[in-house]
């Protein structure tokens, strides 16, 4: 098999992983602020709601969860369908796109569990910022919305850079996990070359991954020396 | 009627009375030096003036306004009364993001918007205006970093700065919002000895304009320099108060007097 045709192959699974990434990090960051509000709400049951969903969602396997999210709504459903199944049918008839169905089922687990690991680092980078900051914003005059967007937040984000680019790195990698309910990412790509014998290009991905998580790797030091101007 | 009246100031923290009926007035342009050992109460006084507790019970009147209990539960109202106190912390609590001149600009700009929020000022109106106000805003915030004798620091962010220094940047920071009355908490206990002195002479700057200022502290020979009048507080009540020569020369009460050894050592 030739080099290049590989390569091809690969990429077009490549840039299924890359969409996965990209969706889920952009949906899972604002719902895992929304879930870190909760997990500090005054409202006992509500913080206590919340605390518990995390811990379930942190508590049990990311690929259980896929699997949970593809089958159960179908078992759940009267008509006995998976509607995953019938949505990945209606994105082929109509719109010709393969397997579109997993792809919203593996995107709808990955931003819940991503939300909940998320949350855990808003959650700490927040309630590590000094209640004196808070204080000072106080006597200032400003409103609790100003001290969140002007005094605390860029302080947060300083703190809870380094815990997330280790969630972020890892969610490059976990996005192989899709291909058990069917999408077809780049290791599911590789994995159809090695049932044809043809072993090396399940190795090839390696480099795939090694750029990309390299490239952010880059981008997250970029931010650090941008920030160091202040301590916090 | 006095400027500032607190009357029978009560405050628990669950089963502790940390102010068990507090009353003292000052006036305008006067100078209040509040001491007492440790955990009687000094700070939460302070934090009860400015809002940042909220009193059990009692009454706090500035200017002829009742700003304590406010009969009317706007949030807003609140809010703004609480402007009326200025409060310096004992470890700054400046913004380490945003650079010294900035951390003085940013509360009166952030005003300015509120302010043009509420009379519903939009788009280029409210963009022209608001520039104006924050060339004007930096202005004001320049001269007083230059009277704290700031004025080749204003680019340099706190941590780039030292105790007293970052200290300095705190009570220019509270003048910016012109508060009727600046409140201190110990300015000066989490600096190094050598630094106190600039902070104090700062604070001896405001009080020779005539500026209204209440000041915990434990700096005895400052407090009896500077001061109108010393409370001496003990157990959550003060327990005695009186000109710097009544209290440091003529305690009458044995905790006083106690005290006033103790520190003298
Ligand atoms: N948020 C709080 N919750 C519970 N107790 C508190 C709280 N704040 C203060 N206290 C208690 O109130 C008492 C008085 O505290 P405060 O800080 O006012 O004392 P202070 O006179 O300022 O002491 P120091 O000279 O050490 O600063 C202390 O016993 C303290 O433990
Ligand atoms: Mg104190």
């Amino acid at each position: 098999m030739e080099f290049f045709t590989v390569t091809q192959s690969l990429l077009e699974g490549f840039a299924v992983t890359c969409l996965l990434f990209v969706l889920t990090l952009v949906l899972a960051v604002p719902l895992g602020l929304l879930i870190s509000f909760c997990t500090m709400s005054k409202v006992k049951a509500v913080k206590g709601t919340f605390k518990v969903i995390v811990w379930v969602i942190r508590g049990v396997p990311l690929m259980l969860q896929l699997f949970i999210v593809y089958y159960l709504p179908g078992m759940l459903s009267p008509t006995g369908l998976n509607p995953f199944g019938q949505l990945d049918n209606f994105l082929y008839f109509e719109l010709g796109i393969d397997n579109g169905g997993a792809l919203i089922a593996t995107l709808i687990a990955f931003v819940i569990n991503y939300a909940a690991y998320f949350s855990e680092i808003f959650r700490g980078g927040i309630e590590s910022i000094s209640k004196g900051q808070y204080e000072a914003g106080q006597v200032l005059g400003m409103t609790k919305g100003q001290i969140f967007s002007k005094v605390v937040l860029m302080q947060v984000i300083k703190r809870i850079i380094p815990p997330m680019s280790n969630e972020i790195i890892t969610l490059v990698k976990d996005t192989a996990l899709a291909r058990v309910i069917g999408v077809i990412e780049i290791i599911k790509v590789a994995d159809m070359f090695a049932s044809k014998a043809i072993i090396w290009p399940l190795f090839y991905t390696g480099a795939f991954y090694l750029l990309f998580v390299g490239l952010l790797s880059l981008l997250f030091n970029f931010i650090e020396k941008k920030l160091s101007y202040y301590k916090v | 009627m006095a400027f500032l009246e607190v009357k029978d100031l009560r405050k628990n923290f669950g089963d502790t009375n940390v102010l068990k009926g507090v009353s003292f007035e000052m006036d305008k342009g006067e100078v209040v030096s509040v001491i007492g050992s440790s955990g009687n109460g000094k700070t939460t006084l302070l934090r009860c003036l400015n809002f940042l507790e909220t009193p059990d019970g009692g009454s706090i009147t500035v200017d002829g306004a009742c700003i304590f209990p406010v009969e009317t539960t706007d949030k807003k109202k609140s809010t703004n009364s609480s402007t009326k106190f200025g409060m310096v912390f004992q470890n700054f609590n400046l913004f380490p993001q945003y650079n010294a001149l900035t951390n003085v600009t940013l509360a009166m700009n952030l005003r300015e918007e509120r302010a043009l929020k509420e009379r519903k000022v939009k788009g280029t109106e409210k963009k022209r205006l608001l520039k104006e106000a924050k060339a004007k805003n930096e202005e004001v915030a320049k001269a007083l970093l230059t009277r704290v004798g700031l004025g080749d620091k204003m680019a340099n962010y706190p941590c780039e700065l030292s105790g007293g220094q970052q200290q300095r940047v705190a009570i220019a920071r509270a003048l910016a919002m012109s508060p009727d009355i600046l409140c201190f908490d110990e300015p000066t206990s989490a600096l190094d000895p050598e630094l106190t002195g600039e902070v104090l002479k700062v604070i001896k700057g405001l009080i020779d304009e005539d500026r209204t200022i209440i000041i915990v502290t434990h700096e005895m020979g400052f407090a009896r320099n500077v001061s109108d009048k010393i409370i001496f507080m003990a157990d959550g009540v003060i327990e005695e108060m009186g000109t710097p020569e009544q209290i440091f020369d003529h305690p009458r009460s044995e905790k006083t007097k106690a005290f006033l050894a103790k520190t003298d050592e």
